[in-house]
């Protein structure tokens, strides 16, 4: 279970664009580090990350090591009715997490 | 006694002046640690042959990066984002970096808007490349530069 948070406005006008911001906590291990010891620190990133809007796929990203510890993101999204965001995200060694959030149309 | 010390003041300074020399060739050292790469050949895979337009991708980061670990990221595409024309795909390269394949973005007219912001690695003074693919198999590139004074990954596990 890979933690993370979501942000989006409180209250969104029908069609148009608010930022839906995504904080996901992992140490995005490059593998180009050594421990104290002089060992090699193995690749542990998070991939892959996805956005639906009411079972609708919004947004996708394909991470690479060059993300940063603890990624965050913010993209753009559109809603016409009220609904449930949800972003899923997983990591290199099959780890899954999501966050949820309520968009309410006003 | 006056004349030795002004002496002292010359022979110092002609030290200090070898000094800075010297501590000028680590960064020449940096630059062959971890030499830029060619993008051009990540670029092709993904435009298949089609050369990009240079304008249209704005690309937001800092001029100056104190610590290349965490380096804030916006991406703007002009586009109207409708079905008809839209922005499907925003890359990002980083040529120093190991790995240049920073992040890819997969957006599309729903999203209302092609922007994007992210925190990044970089490994040194380069230049970031954002490829944006557009709907009708168009591409558009960004190249910016940025000026890093502690890179990340500096530690290479690989050496």
């Amino acid at each position: 279970m890979i933690l993370g948070k979501i942000q989006v406005p409180a209250t969104v006008k029908a069609g148009e664009a608010f930022e839906v911001r995504v904080l996901v906590q992992h140490p995005m291990e490059t593998g180009f580090r050594r421990d104290l010891d002089g060992h090699a620190i193995p690749m542990h990133i998070v991939d892959k990350l996805s956005c639906t809007f009411a079972g609708r796929e919004v947004f996708r990203a394909e991470l690479g090591s060059g993300m940063s510890a603890n990624p965050y993101i913010a993209f753009f999204a559109t809603a016409s009715r009220s609904g449930e965001i949800v972003v899923e995200w997983s990591d290199d060694q099959g780890d899954k997490g999501s966050a949820r959030a309520t968009v309410n149309v006003a | 006694m006056a004349r030795d010390a002004a002496m002292r003041r010359r022979s110092f300074f002609a030290r200090l002046g070898a000094l800075l020399g010297a501590a000028a060739i680590p960064a020449r050292a940096q630059i062959r640690f971890q030499p830029p790469q060619d993008i051009t050949p990540f670029i092709m895979e993904i435009t298949k042959g089609i050369t990009p337009e240079k304008s249209g991708v704005e690309v937001e980061l800092p001029v100056l990066v104190e610590n290349g670990n965490t380096v804030p990221l916006r991406v703007r595409v002009a586009s109207p984002m409708t079905e008809a024309d839209h922005v499907k795909a925003i890359h990002v390269f980083a040529e120093r970096n190991p790995r240049p394949r920073v992040a890819s973005f997969f957006l599309g007219p729903q999203c209302g808007k092609a922007e994007v912001s992210a925190r990044v690695r970089l490994a040194g003074t380069q230049t970031v490349t954002v490829l944006a693919e557009l709907s009708g198999n168009r591409f558009r590139v960004g190249p910016r530069d940025v000026l890093v004074t502690s890179g990340a990954c500096l530690d290479d596990a690989s050496l």
